[in-house]
Formats: structure tokens, C-alpha cells, sequence
């Protein structure tokens, strides 16, 4: 599969990075590099072969639930950048 | 462990220790760059001097003992930046699980050790802090991701110290800096306050200058907790009579097939002067076929970006460390993740985005996972004729600072011979082997079965039994 600076740019968006011209083709070229190594996993048959999902307990633990003490909102709310009346603040969302 | 039993013996103090640990730390540290933060000494000799007034019969497996924690560890009051711009001065409000057992079992921590940004590297150069220089050479690299802290076990600054191993990120420093560097089953230690790198992968695991500390280090940081539902049921305990039963009537898998091409010729010599160690005392060996390891490369290269991709979509300027501002919401997060995280931690954001992405889910995650079975298959038919697997744990030797660090696939090369443990959930340790006609340390790998940790630990400790590598010590650091 041949990567294209609109993939880039898509892929991006996605993860919320921002990127430049440059970053683009830099980009473009080392993704290109490694996902042309990585697919040398096509070489491999993996036809009715079952994902590997997770490794080690194959059924998670179940607890009561009940309420516990947790960090008190103020402690949680210390290393946030910004604050206002206990809850974290950040910039406008809607015009 | 020896400095342990001085402690209780009472023929030296913690206070004493921890003075003593901190003074090398100033003497050596300029030049090594091992730690990213110190706990100030006041505070430190304090908690030493409690210990000192507390009865003996309180006192637990490593009480006075100094440690370090790789900074992607949660320790209540101290910084924790993951060696990222991102995390710059945020000081998390909770302790980790393996930090506060390890805390409990009396241990003095130091500070937080230099890392690949959020373990993401396997020479510690992409920390956002400078890089960590290897000790038995400083032009070299220590190795990483948890590079500090092996760097400061072998500088003899701390006798233990705690990283993350998530593709070969404890052994591949261990070997390279000269010390046991163990990666737990997938499971036996909580991975609660360990700031998420790739999940299914991920595991936390110590460094000590010998097999036998690790294993006490083991012993009290494992066991399940409610807090990681991931955790493995059952308590992991030292199994005194395990550690010490030799290597008479086990078998070990020897891949032969893995030993050729890129193995460094030194490498290759230490491993099989190992054998004949291992086997002169009784082990037997046989030859066993495992996959090439190209195709744990590449599926890692997938699961584990694409895992993180996912991971490190919390650090958008919202709730803790670095925010750049912007007017509105999304200029915020994309600014912040711009300048925030490095070069390599956005490349593989990049990668594992893409791998996620609609359209090509199922020709890379989903055959990343297949091969994963693959994997864990291939390791199930070695298994049968063997107790463990032995490797090198290092295709090369340390390399120069500077040196891959232009090129990510050369970069990810280096871990050829750990990403498949890390894939299956084995456990694996590495313990210095021998040493290059340069000095520099090389390295045995040995390999278990899923939840076999003490056998791991079983035959490196019969190996350093038989051997003194690990007591050699890098020049002017003893």
C-alpha cells in the first residue's frame, strides 16, 4: 500500500498532531520506510489464526462494587493548567 | 542481599546508606545523567533516620535500602515527566503500586531515572531531558528505554532500580550497562501508576547487579491488585531452594538459527562460551527452531504504536502538564501535542494511528495480532523441548551516542532479540556475560515460560554462581 501526503495529512488530523510542509514529507518518507518493512508480515499466513488480543489471565476479575475512598477533587484538579469552580478549564468549543 | 543484611546486622545505618548513595550520585552523575530528579536530602535522611527509630522486627526485605524509579512511575509528590516536554512539571497526587510496596518493604527511594520519552527508544537519546551516558564509556549510550536506571545501578549509585520493559526496554539497558535486568511475566507486577505505553505489552520489572537482588526486588513489588485488572492471580514469592537448585537436570533451547546474521562476532563468542558454562555445571541443551525474528519486529512496530496511539491520547493540555494556548479547543490540543511531544513519540502516534485507522485495520492490527498468535504458538513447540531459551539479549554491544538515532529502523533493530518475550508474555532476564576487547559489557538472555519467573531467575543465578562479570565494576564508578 502506497502512502500519499494525503494520508498524512488524514492520519494527523486523527491524532491530533499539527504538521507543516516539511513534517509532511518527512513523514511521508519514514512511515513509507517502516511500514514497507512491516509488511513483510503478508509473507506470513495467518488464515483462520485467532488474534492475540491479550496475554496472560484470559477472564478479568470481578469485584463487588462498592464505593471507596478516592482523591478529593481539588487534589486531582492540582496539576491542571487551568481551573475555574472545580473543574478544568479550556478554551471556547462552540462560536 | 548483602547490603540488606549489613543494614539489619546494624553494622551500618540507613542514614549512613542513603548519605553515601547520594554522595556518589554527585560525584558521578554530571558525567552520566542518570537521574532527571533527586528527592531532596533533607526529606531523604529523614525518612532514614524513621527507619533508624523504628524496632527492627518492623523493618521489611529492603529497609534502608536506596533504589530508583525510571520517571514513567508515579511517586506522590515528585515530579513525573515521562521524559517529556508534555509532563514538565506535573507532580502526580498517587503512589504506584510497585512503588508503594517497595516503599512498604522499607526501601529509600532516591529519585526518578532518565528514559526515551515515554519509553519510547532503545538508547535513552530521545529523552526531551539530554541523554544518558553509558558509565563504562561515556561516548556510549546506556541502552533504553530505562537507560538511567540501569546506568545508575551501574555506577554503583543505587543497588536497585525500577523500569518498564514494554519491548526489551529493562533487558536491552541491563546488557548494555552490565547488570541483571528482568522482565516479569506479563501480569506479575501492577502496572497501577505506570503511565501507559502499549498495554497488552507493558510490564514493570528490576535492575540489581545481581540475579539474587532482582529476585528479592521481585518478590516485593509482585502480586495481583485490585487497582490492574490485568494482574495475574497468585503472590509471587522467593523461592530460596528454586534460586539455588543449579542447572543440573534442566534443558536448555538454544535457537541456532537466530545466531547468524547481525550478531555481533563477540557477542556471539560470550554467548557460546555461556553454554559451555551452563553445561559444564549440568544443563543439558538442545537445538530449537523459533520464527525469524524479523516478523516480532515488524509485528511490534505495529501493536505496540498502535497501543500508544491509543495511550497518549490523554495528553491533549487538559488535565495536567503542558498547554499552549490557543482560542479555541482543537488549536489547543494540536499545539500542545505539536511542541509537546518529540520526534519519535509522534512518529509512532503517526504509525499506530494509521495502523487503527478505517481501511487498513485489518492488514495491520489485526495481522499484527495473528502473528502475536503465531508467536506464542512458536514459543508453546520450543517450550516442549526445553526448560528455557537462551539468546544474547543485544545484537551489538553499546553503541556511540549519535550514532542510529537519524534512523528509527536501525534504532529498532536493536531489539530483534527482546521483542518476541514481550509479544508472548514470557519472562526474560539478561545478565552480563562477558565483556568486548573494548570493555564493554555483553550479555546472556534467558527465557521462560509464561509465569516461569523463577526459573529465569534460577539459572542466572547459577550463571553468576559460576562467573564474576557482574562484579566487575566500570573504571572510577566502584
Amino acid at each position: 500500500m502506497k502512502l500519499t501526503a494525503d494520508d498524512i495529512r488524514h492520519v494527523a488530523r486523527l491524532a491530533r498532531i499539527e504538521l507543516d510542509r516539511p513534517d509532511t514529507e518527512k513523514y511521508l518518507e519514514e512511515l513509507g520506510r517502516i511500514l514497507g518493512y512491516v509488511d513483510k508480515l503478508s509473507q506470513l499466513d495467518t488464515q483462520g489464526v485467532p488474534p492475540t488480543t491479550a496475554v496472560g489471565a484470559s477472564e478479568l476479575p470481578r469485584r463487588e462494587d462498592e464505593p471507596r475512598a478516592c482523591l478529593a477533587t481539588e487534589t486531582l484538579l492540582s496539576g491542571a493548567p487551568a481551573r475555574r469552580e472545580g473543574h478544568f478549564r479550556v478554551p471556547r468549543v462552540v462560536e | 542481599m548483602e547490603l540488606a543484611a549489613r543494614l539489619r546486622a546494624g553494622s551500618v545505618r540507613p542514614t549512613e546508606v542513603v548519605e553515601a548513595a547520594l554522595d556518589s550520585i554527585a560525584a558521578r552523575d554530571g558525567d552520566v545523567h542518570a537521574f532527571l530528579h533527586l528527592r531532596d536530602r533533607t526529606e531523604l535522611l529523614a525518612e532514614a533516620r524513621r527507619l533508624e527509630d523504628a524496632p527492627r522486627s518492623e523493618w521489611g526485605p529492603l529497609a534502608g535500602v536506596p533504589a530508583a524509579l525510571k520517571d514513567n512511575m508515579c511517586m506522590e509528590g515528585s515530579p513525573c515527566t515521562c521524559g517529556s516536554r508534555i509532563l514538565e512539571g506535573y507532580r502526580p497526587p498517587y503512589n504506584a503500586t510497585a512503588v508503594r510496596k517497595l516503599r512498604a518493604a522499607g526501601a529509600i527511594i532516591l529519585g526518578k531515572t532518565n528514559l526515551d520519552e515515554f519509553a519510547m527508544g532503545s538508547s535513552t537519546e530521545n529523552s526531551a531531558y539530554g541523554p544518558t551516558r553509558n558509565p563504562w564509556d561515556l561516548g556510549r549510550v546506556p541502552g533504553g528505554s530505562s537507560g538511567g536506571s540501569a546506568a545508575a545501578v551501574a555506577a554503583d549509585m543505587v543497588p536497585i532500580a525500577l523500569g518498564s520493559d514494554t519491548g526489551g526496554s529493562v533487558r536491552q539497558p541491563a546488557a548494555l550497562c552490565g547488570v541483571a535486568g528482568l522482565k516479569p511475566s506479563y501480569g506479575r507486577v501492577s502496572r497501577y501508576g505506570l503511565v501507559a505505553f502499549a498495554s497488552s505489552l507493558d510490564q514493570i520489572g528490576p535492575f540489581a547487579r545481581s540475579v539474587e537482588d532482582a529476585a528479592l526486588a521481585l518478590s516485593v513489588i509482585a502480586g495481583p491488585d485490585p487497582l490492574d485488572s490485568t494482574c495475574s492471580p497468585g503472590e509471587w514469592r522467593l523461592d530460596r531452594a528454586e534460586l539455588d537448585a543449579g542447572v543440573r537436570g534442566l534443558t536448555l533451547g538454544v535457537p541456532e538459527s537466530l545466531l547468524g546474521e547481525g550478531l555481533d562476532p563477540e557477542m556471539k563468542a560470550a554467548f557460546h562460551a555461556s553454554l559451555e558454562t551452563l553445561t559444564g555445571a549440568g544443563a543439558a541443551r538442545a537445538t530449537v527452531e523459533l520464527m525469524d525474528p524479523s516478523y516480532a519486529l515488524s509485528a511490534y512496530y505495529i501493536v505496540a504504536p498502535a497501543e500508544a496511539s491509543s495511550n497518549l491520547a490523554r495528553f491533549d493540555g487538559v488535565r495536567y502538564g503542558l498547554r499552549e494556548p490557543s482560542a479555541d479547543l482543537l488549536g489547543m490540543y494540536l499545539s500542545t501535542r505539536r511542541s509537546g511531544f518529540g520526534p519519535e513519540v509522534r512518529r509512532r502516534i503517526m504509525i499506530g494511528t494509521y495502523a487503527l485507522s478505517a481501511g487498513y485495520y485489518d492488514a495491520y492490527y489485526l495481522k499484527a495480532q495473528q502473528v502475536r498468535t503465531l508467536i506464542r504458538r512458536d514459543f508453546e513447540r520450543a517450550f516442549e523441548q526445553c526448560d528455557v531459551v537462551v539468546l544474547p539479549t543485544s545484537p551489538t554491544p553499546a553503541f556511540a551516542l549519535g550514532e542510529k538515532i537519524t534512523d528509527p529502523l536501525s534504532m529498532y533493530l536493536n531489539d530483534v532479540y527482546t521483542l518476541a518475550v514481550n509479544l508472548a508474555g514470557l519472562p526474560a532476564l539478561s545478565v552480563p556475560n562477558g565483556f568486548s576487547r573494548a570493555g564493554l559489557p555483553l550479555s546472556l538472555q534467558i527465557l521462560g515460560k509464561p509465569g516461569a519467573d523463577g526459573e529465569v531467575l534460577r539459572v542466572g543465578h547459577a550463571f553468576q554462581k559460576l562467573t564474576d562479570h557482574h562484579r566487575r565494576r566500570p573504571e572510577g564508578m566502584a
